[in-house]
């Protein structure tokens, strides 16, 4: 042959190209950028959890050293609208405003209340003691059951209720029917607890205005810098078309990120008052109050089975902490989990219902999983229990409900059409991986022995809806934007290539991954692609990233836009070559015509040849760029089988994950070396949940685990290594036949731990513990066991 | 105002600085060397480590006048000539990094380790790291990274062997 | 976050901090190798007028040998402790101790003397200098005194030291033939101590002669469970620690908090001082 070595990318462990300016410091987080004449902006917060502002003077800040300017949000509150909502989840939901910065009344400890603009940021942080408030304290709103009650104090007065939804979903028989004719009806609660998401890079906001001409340049660190924009300007009244937003180098998201937040909308209206460039950068304990939340349900769960095991119809009751405001997508977070209940299961009935609730604490939003990690958590650990109630092992009970690979594509009870799998596969691999025959007749032993320290084994058998989303699907969900992705492609006059994406990356390795994609269908060597990404001014559009959506849908949508570039490289390079464009033959990188090898061009040079233009078809732009947006056809559906072994030492407590295997199925695979690394973060933030993670509040409303001392964040000490493989039934509703992976380790690992340790315990009685499992929690519920037992 | 003379990645700078100025804020606003990031204000996260005389500090825990007369190594001095360290190659064969934000730190703290324990096991090298928090990778190819550099920095010759990547 | 603003003072000797020292009065803090004033400063938890940088006094930095007295000087960092061959030798629990205080970079800089000083029941270190029957020696206007550690930690972030008072030295005396452990509990490894317990144990005959347990966290102050050492004495086999070890909560008042309640805690006390005990004894 030939064809110029062109290998093939997609599917090998290719380096990435973000780490160069990561592993050498040189990056461009947002709090690195500086302009001339840049003021730090420092934010007041209410230290209280609810309180009516009677006075506020800022007036003495400005006596401080280095003070510009001060403003409450009175003050700011001609220029700024209430921050948005993008999910009206019903048509009757309540949508409290949402001021940027609060006006009158503060709904939870961390509300802002007043702004510093000073010369540097040690400045702005002194004059902030100088301002002057007066709280009425109002009763705090932290109970979610207690806040629906008929005389509950009210966390927006003027709507007359804590309930912001009510939304159901009902498939299948009636669910009271299908419990009559049940031999086995069990009953569950499930707590999640709030959740702090923890990107490492805190967030920063610096905006640059054009005075004369109207133009913002926002720079923020964010997941969603088209979002934001559309948003930042209806917010803000600055024209859509005079606002610039650049997502530069983002330090993490896992939904934090994915937000419009008000201090964005702070900074752009300071920034208009004085006509200079400000910057605002949380600090960690601060961002714990200012940064959404995720979790916060009370999940109660009812399932209804045969005594051989099989499921007949489910029941979920959501009680779901909104928190003081609903955010972007706040009342939608388990809307997406409702869905995912039924998991990968057949049944007969499913009764959904889930309670919007607000309180008096940090609005809570989409965390890694969104709505998933809940769902699988309450499903997975209600089958475990199915399996003791019925006398069956954990797996088998999974395997007498699952839906059989031979089934797909499987509408689910819930609507869902999930168009490939095979969890048999997973499953198989998974226990070989584990091990799992000899670890039970361990744990036996050992249980016989009466060990001090046990053994558990924990199973979750999991699927996820990736890729959001097809448009038509979020019109019926009443989400107020479109699913699809935008890329563009420009080959260069030198044959090099630069790929637009609309997806927003902050750690992901798209830039990576949409060149093995984009070089793979063009035959360019992996070294010339370019990926531009985040900055509306070059990439002006885009849905960014969340919700394992951007290789499912910006990813294909970069092939696509890709083999448009081929289809017109191919009428060039067929004008010169006197062939018809059947004629020509596409590989590697070279067009040549069937049947004669020697009359071939490459991409490059049908690229110099389009720039010059002299010989190209009549009618036919000169140019290889091409564009694509693709609105995904159906979800994508990864699975898989996480085991986990734990040792629980019942004299105190103590957890210690002793091996943890897992299989997923994320379809194609495009970088294993990145799907590698996204299901080992996901794990360690599933392990997390189970173990070590609470945003704890006091009865006051004050946010006691504030700080990182006091939220347990884990680190390489206290995780285990863990068994990552991998089974590969491609997605049939994409052209690349990929997934997603962002979520699944974290959707998935929760259970799995969590049902490790009941099995350690419930040979002594044990049936649940609350997480995140801490020692004491584990103690506690083996005393009370004891206890019970004894009595 | 103080005055200080530090050395950072080979320069010497005097300055004036208030007491209170963090190390940190020295580089990152004074000396504008921005690739030693903050990540908390408890001193748990090491996102900030740097060397400071020879040893791991965290620069948001030390005071810019504590660091007068002293030697300060950052990220961005590490590299010599364009050649990157074996630490920083080796989080770059084994993706022992995602966003990267955690990185300078970890590189910092990871190189104090192999100073004083040049063949450190995983367990150790766990260990070493605890106060270094990363939110993306899960730890394990940092794990494998430092180890990998360790008997990179033992065995030079082999790294020519070594896998340059691995097709799965 | 930022540090409010202070004075600054870096003495070049002993002489001129405690002048120092006594001229600032109440509103003056000491830093040695800062990591436990920084935080607290950063999250504007404390507001001094005037740090005085001791960090760079000579002479109180280093471990030396006085007969049969083990002498740290108060700037010795934890790194240091770690590996200080004579740590190792003669006072083995304070250096294994040592090895969980915080992180390594946090043990680059911060002291011994500085973690005493501070006080906090939660830190490692107060109930190890208990268990060692450690003696700190104090530099004031008024000259040297020695403060046995019983009588250093007055209540929670507080000792005896008076403001103008500096931490000079930790004196231990040299335990040979004495098995030792630190056993602390903690939720992930960067945490503070929910409980742990100092053991110092020294056999006769396959007996437990003597026993000093010093406990993190299970009040204001660090203390010792004088009621399990004295249950502990003449304990054989490993029933015999486990029933003594039953006292060890005895006389205690641990905190509620978010991390534990004082029953966990009181529980906790009595399983790791078991453990801790057994481990000192080579049998567990």
């Amino acid at each position: 042959m030939t064809d110029q070595a062109v290998e093939r990318e997609v599917g090998r462990a290719r380096l990435r190209k973000e780490d160069a300016r990561l592993v050498t410091g040189q990056t461009t987080w947002t709090d690195n950028i500086t302009v001339t004449g840049l003021l730090h902006l420092a934010i007041l917060r209410s230290p209280m959890a609810h309180a009516r502002i009677e006075r506020i003077d800022v007036s003495p800040a400005l006596e401080r050293p280095g003070v510009v300017a001060a403003f409450s949000g009175r003050d700011l509150a001609d220029g700024l609208g209430s921050l948005p909502c993008a999910w009206p989840v019903t048509e009757d939901m309540v949508l409290p405003d949402h001021p940027p910065i609060a006006v009158d009344e503060v709904r939870h400890a961390g509300d802002p209340v007043a702004v510093v603009v000073a010369r540097d940021r040690y400045a702005a942080a002194d004059a902030l003691e100088a301002i002057e408030v007066d709280y009425e304290p109002l009763p705090p709103v932290l109970d979610l059951e207690a806040a629906l009650a008929e005389d509950a104090p009210l966390v927006h007065a003027d709507k007359g209720t804590n309930r912001a939804y009510v939304w159901p979903l009902r498939a299948g028989e009636d669910y009271e029917a299908v419990r009559q004719r049940a031999d086995v009806v069990l009953k569950r609660r499930y707590e999640q607890q709030r959740l702090i998401p923890n990107a490492m890079e805190p967030r920063a906001v610096v905006v640059t205005p054009l005075a004369a001409s109207g133009e913002y340049t926002v720079y923020s660190a964010t997941q969603i810098p088209h979002i934001l924009r559309i948003m930042l300007s209806v917010v803000t009244g600055v024209p859509e078309h005079k606002l610039r937003v650049v997502a530069p180098d983002v330090g993490g998201g896992f939904g934090s990120k994915l937000q419009v937040y008000g201090e964005e909308a702070v900074a752009v209206a300071v920034a208009r008052k004085l006509g200079r460039p400000v910057k605002w950068t949380e600090s960690r304990s601060e961002g714990y109050l200012a940064t959404h939340h995720g979790r916060g349900m009370i999940q109660d769960v009812e399932i209804a089975a045969t005594r051989e095991g099989r499921l007949l119809g489910l029941k979920v009751d959501l009680l779901a902490d909104m928190g003081a405001y609903l955010m972007l997508v706040t009342p939608g977070v388990p809307i997406l989990g409702a869905f995912m209940y039924p998991a990968i299961y057949k049944m007969d009935s499913y009764d959904f219902t889930c309670t919007g609730v607000f309180t008096t604490k940090t609005p809570t939003d989409a965390y890694r999983g969104a709505g998933r990690p809940e769902a699988t958590y309450a499903i997975e650990r209600a089958m475990d229990e199915l399996a003791a109630e019925v006398g069956l092992d954990p797996v088998e009970v999974r395997r007498r409900n699952w839906i059989r690979h031979e089934e797909f594509p499987y509408t689910s009870i819930a609507g869902l059409t999930y168009d490939s799998g095979n969890y048999e596969a997973a499953t198989d691999k998974a226990l070989a991986l584990f091990g799992y025959d000899d670890l039970r007749a361990e744990q036996a032993k050992r249980n016989e022995r009466g060990d001090t320290v046990r053994l558990g084994i924990g199973i979750s058998t999991y699927t996820e809806m990736c890729g959001l989303a097809p448009s038509r699907v979020l019109r019926d969900l009443r989400y107020s934007a479109g699913g699809w992705e935008a890329a563009s492609i420009r080959m260069l006059p030198t044959g090099k290539v630069e790929v637009v994406t609309g997806t927003s990356p902050h750690g992901q390795g798209h830039v990576t991954c949409w060149s093995q994609i984009a070089a793979d269908v063009l035959g360019v060597p992996f070294e010339d692609v370019e990926v531009v990404h985040g900055d509306t001014k070059v990439a002006p559009q885009g849905m960014d990233t969340y919700g394992s959506r951007s290789l499912v849908v910006g990813g294909a949508a970069v092939h696509r836009a890709a083999e448009k570039v081929v289809d017109k490289a191919r009428k060039v390079a067929a004008h010169p070559l006197e062939a018809s464009e059947d004629d020509l033959e596409f590989k590697g990188g070279v067009f040549s015509v069937k049947g004669s090898p020697e009359a071939r061009k490459t991409i490059q040079e049908v690229a110099f040849e389009t720039f010059t233009s002299h010989d190209v078809p009549d009618g036919m732009e000169p140019t290889l760029n091409a564009e694509h947006v693709l609105d995904p056809e159906n979800f994508s559906y990864p699975h898989g089988t996480h085991l986990c072994a734990v040792e629980v030492d019942t004299e105190t407590g103590q957890t210690r994950i002793r091996s943890y295997v897992c299989v997923d199925d994320v379809g194609r695979v495009i970088n294993p070396m990145i799907v590698e690394g996204q299901v080992h973060g996901g794990l360690a933030q599933g392990i997390a949940q189970a173990l070590y993670e609470e945003a704890v509040y006091d009865t006051e409303g004050n946010l006691v685990s504030g700080t990182m001392a006091d939220y347990l964040v884990p680190s390489a000490a206290d995780l285990p290594e863990f068994v990552t493989d991998r089974t590969e039934t491609p997605a049939v509703s994409n052209p690349l036949g990929v997934k997603g992976v962002g979520e699944a380790g974290t959707i998935a690992s929760t259970p799995a731990v969590v049902n490790a340790i009941v099995d350690a315990l419930r040979p002594l009685g044990v049936h649940d513990v609350r997480m995140p499992c801490t020692p004491e929690r584990v103690w506690e519920a083996v005393r009370s066991a004891q206890k019970e037992g004894s009595a | 105002m103080t005055h200080i003379s530090v050395t950072v990645d080979g320069t010497t700078y005097e300055d004036e600085v208030e007491p209170r100025l963090l190390l940190v804020h020295y580089l990152r606003d004074r000396l504008g060397l921005t690739g030693t990031p903050i990540g908390c204000d408890t001193s748990n996260c090491g996102a900030g480590t740097v060397e400071l005389d020879g040893t791991s500090v965290k620069s948001c825990t030390v005071l810019a006048v504590q660091a007068d007369g002293g030697e300060v190594t950052t990220v961005q001095g590490l590299a010599r000539d364009g050649e990157w360290t074996p630490l920083q190659r080796s989080f770059h064969e084994h993706h022992a990094l995602q966003c990267g934000y955690c990185t300078p730190g970890m590189i910092m703290a990871a190189r104090d380790l192999l100073r004083e324990n040049p063949h450190p096991t995983a367990e150790e090298v766990r260990k070493a790291l605890e106060g270094n928090l990363c939110r993306c990778t899960g730890y394990q190819n940092i794990v494998r990274a430092v180890l990998a550099a360790a008997q990179e920095s033992a065995a030079p010759a082999a790294r020519a062997a070594s896998a340059r990547e691995v097709t799965a | 976050m930022i540090p409010p603003a202070f004075d600054y003072a870096r003495p070049t000797d002993l002489d001129e901090a405690v002048r120092t020292l006594a001229d600032a009065g109440e509103d003056a803090k000491v830093l040695a190798g800062g990591q436990s004033l920084l935080p607290l400063l950063r999250l504007r938890l404390a507001f001094p007028e005037l740090v005085v940088d001791v960090g760079r006094i000579p002479g109180l930095r280093g471990v030396r040998e006085e007969g049969d007295t083990l002498v740290i000087g108060a700037l010795t960092t934890h790194h240091d402790v770690i590996h200080d061959p004579l740590v190792r030798r003669h006072a083995g629990l304070l250096a294994q101790a040592t090895e969980t205080v915080a992180d390594p970079a946090v043990r680059h800089r911060g002291t011994l003397g500085g973690s005493l000083a501070h006080a906090d029941p939660a830190g490692d270190l107060p109930a190890v200098a208990l268990a060692l029957d450690a003696e700190l020696v104090a530099v004031g206007p008024g000259g040297r005194r020695t403060i046995p550690a019983r009588d250093f930690f007055a209540d929670y972030l507080q000792s005896t030291l008076a403001p103008n008072e500096l931490l000079v030295e930790v004196r231990l005396p040299k335990r040979e033939g004495w098995g030792f452990r630190y056993e602390k509990f903690h939720r992930v490894a960067q945490s503070w101590a929910m409980v742990g317990v100092a053991a110092l144990v020294r056999r006769e005959n396959g007996h437990i002669a003597e026993a000093r347990i010093g406990l993190t966290n299970m009040g204001a102050t660090p203390l010792r469970a004088s009621a399990a050492e004295e249950a502990l004495v003449g304990a054989g086999g490993a029933d015999a620690v486990a029933r003594a070890a039953q006292s060890a909560a005895e006389g205690t008042r641990p905190s509620r908090d978010a991390s534990a309640s004082p029953e966990y805690r009181a529980h906790l006390a009595r399983v790791l001082t078991k453990r801790a005990v057994l481990a000192a004894t080579g049998t567990g």
